[in-house]
């Protein structure tokens, strides 16, 4: 029985985290109150058999508790009968409540913990915490910082969410596509802050780009949304490289020279029917765009192969919807592929003679890429230089260093 | 719940005429604040040029002119308003006129009891 419960924790606890929340009205008695009638199960179910609806079990089960916990902690009789009250009618909550109503507490709990009036690294930290259910420890490992942080940090926030009542619910209509924004920025924060883990620094970080993925699978499941789709679609296609994109000792391949059958193709055919859906939805966006240029390269055998006419064209259309000196830069990358290595050195240097990005060591990586390809290799000599003296990750820095020597060596040839 | 919508805003970025427009349209949204029964009070404040500061200590009281603190937007108004939760508290204040130039700052009013009603 304590396997099956442990088993059912795994695989409810968070569900019915969420529906407690909204029953309780409090963050720490709904989990508090959870973990009690987990513990009850187990004695329970064992005694007297499995109720036919567990999770409505757990879920009533832990809101008597929560009357109890209520009832003891009062000071005067009336704010403790005002308090069962409260309890009381908040939760009438009957076995056979619609698997849609516990769904839609998910998503208030996802809304919620990524409300914008909460600071963006609580965001993080309440989502990683009271949505994915893992450790303060662990998301402090994950993010290189202190539990006590991220413990001060949660707290902070949920004192926030009490004090200036930040409703526990799904947004309104009006509000929903900039509430959306904010939760999908947040996971997307999660999985980039995963995505760089995987360069060998650590490698007892917890999976936060898995985390991201599966959040990212939830809010899909829970909101077809085309832009949660896109997400989901661009984490899916960047992770399908993860054996690929670096070597053992942290190093990192670049996609013209990664071994392309170390692709995942599950996750490749999954990102790419996603990317399907949301465009033929016809009101998809930017995460949409980004998953639609990483799919065209997903379906190439080589960089000789890929459709680079295709690219440029989505990077047009990106440009038009969130136009940056970043998303212009990747797009003279592709030009110089689909045209030739000086219309797109060419349009680097526009960018760079504009002051944009001067600051930035991928556009100098970038020229030098072009010039060194071009034989020009003084000029590549120099930005790669530059370029090193931006870098900041060891991985970038040691490719650098690489390329510099090998252009000192005089033995890479074209 | 009652929430405190404090109006900040650069005072040169006015013109008389936006400021007869703001006065205009921020007296109306109090009505249709106050016909949802959520309209506490609400005023536009004289410029920081009118402000002065009073701190006593050690029993001295000290007056001097000017506003609390320097600032690049300074406190113009306020709204005492009632609102379920902060959602609704942020959809009034974003029809604040005010709120397109400045900035509108919201806090939860903290409920103190044992304060006398209203003179």
């Amino acid at each position: 029985m304590r396997e099956f419960v442990g088993e059912l924790y795994v695989r409810e606890s968070r569900r019915v985290f969420a529906t407690l929340v909204r029953l309780l009205g409090d963050f720490d008695l709904a989990e508090e109150t959870m973990h009690e009638a987990f513990a009850a199960a187990i004695e329970q179910w064992q005694q007297y058999g499995l109720p036919a609806n567990p999770r409505a079990w757990l879920v009533s089960t832990a809101r008597f508790k929560a009357i109890d916990a209520l009832r003891r902690r009062s000071r005067s009789e009336e704010m403790r009968d005002a308090l069962v009250r409260r309890v009381d009618e908040l939760s009438s909550i009957n076995a056979e409540r619609a698997a849609h109503d516990i769904e839609d507490d998910r998503l208030r709990l996802i809304f919620t913990c990524c409300h914008p009036a909460l600071a963006p690294e609580a965001q993080i930290a309440m989502t990683l915490r009271e949505v994915c259910g893992l450790t303060t420890e662990q998301i402090a490992v994950a993010f290189l910082t202190s539990p006590a942080t991220i413990a001060q940090r949660i707290v902070r926030a949920k004192r926030k969410i009490r004090e200036a009542k930040i409703p526990y619910e799904v947004p309104s209509l009006a509000d929903f596509p900039n509430r959306l924004a904010s939760v999908l920025s947040v996971v997307y924060l999660v999985f980039k802050e995963g995505y760089s883990a995987s360069s060998g620094e650590s490698l007892t970080r917890p999976d936060l780009s898995g985390e991201a993925i599966r959040l990212g699978r939830l809010i899909v499941e829970l909101l077809p949304d085309p832009e949660a789709m896109g997400l989901l679609a661009l984490m899916l296609l960047h992770e399908s490289r993860r054996t690929a994109r670096a070597t053992p000792e942290g190093d990192f391949i670049l996609l013209e020279d990664q071994d392309r059958s170390q692709w995942n193709q599950e996750l490749i055919a999954e990102g790419r029917r996603l990317v399907e859906r949301s465009l033929a939805s016809r009101r998809f966006g930017t995460y949409t765009i980004q998953a639609a240029i990483s799919a065209v390269h997903a379906d190439a055998a080589s960089t000789a192969e890929t459709d680079w006419a295709q690219i440029v064209a989505l990077y047009d259309v990106l440009l038009r919807s969130a136009p940056s000196p970043v998303v212009e830069l990747n797009r003279a990358v592709a030009v110089a592929m689909r045209d030739e290595l000086a219309a797109g050195l060419a349009l680097i240097d526009g960018i760079l003679r504009s002051g944009e990005l001067s600051d930035y060591h991928l556009a100098h990586a970038a020229r030098a890429d072009l010039c060194r390809r071009l034989g020009r290799t003084g000029e590549a000599r120099v930005a790669y230089e530059r370029a090193l003296t931006l870098a900041q990750q060891e991985p970038e820095r040691r490719f650098l260093q690489k390329r510099l020597q090998e252009l000192g060596n005089g033995c890479y040839g074209i | 719940m009652k929430y405190m919508l404090l109006v900040y805003s650069a005072e040169e970025a006015w013109t008389e005429e936006e400021r007869a427009r703001c006065m205009a349209d921020s007296t109306e949204l109090c009505h249709e604040l106050a016909a949802q029964g959520r309209f506490l009070g609400a005023s536009p404040l004289h410029p920081v040029a009118t402000a002065t500061c009073v701190r006593v200590r050690n029993g001295n009281r000290l007056t001097t002119d000017g506003p609390f603190a320097e600032t690049t937007e300074q406190l113009g108004g306020y709204y005492l308003v009632e609102a379920a939760n902060l959602d609704e508290a942020i959809a009034i204040a974003g029809r604040i006129p005010a709120a397109s130039k400045g900035t509108v700052e919201i806090r939860p009013v903290f409920e103190l009891s044992g304060l006398p009603p209203k003179t």
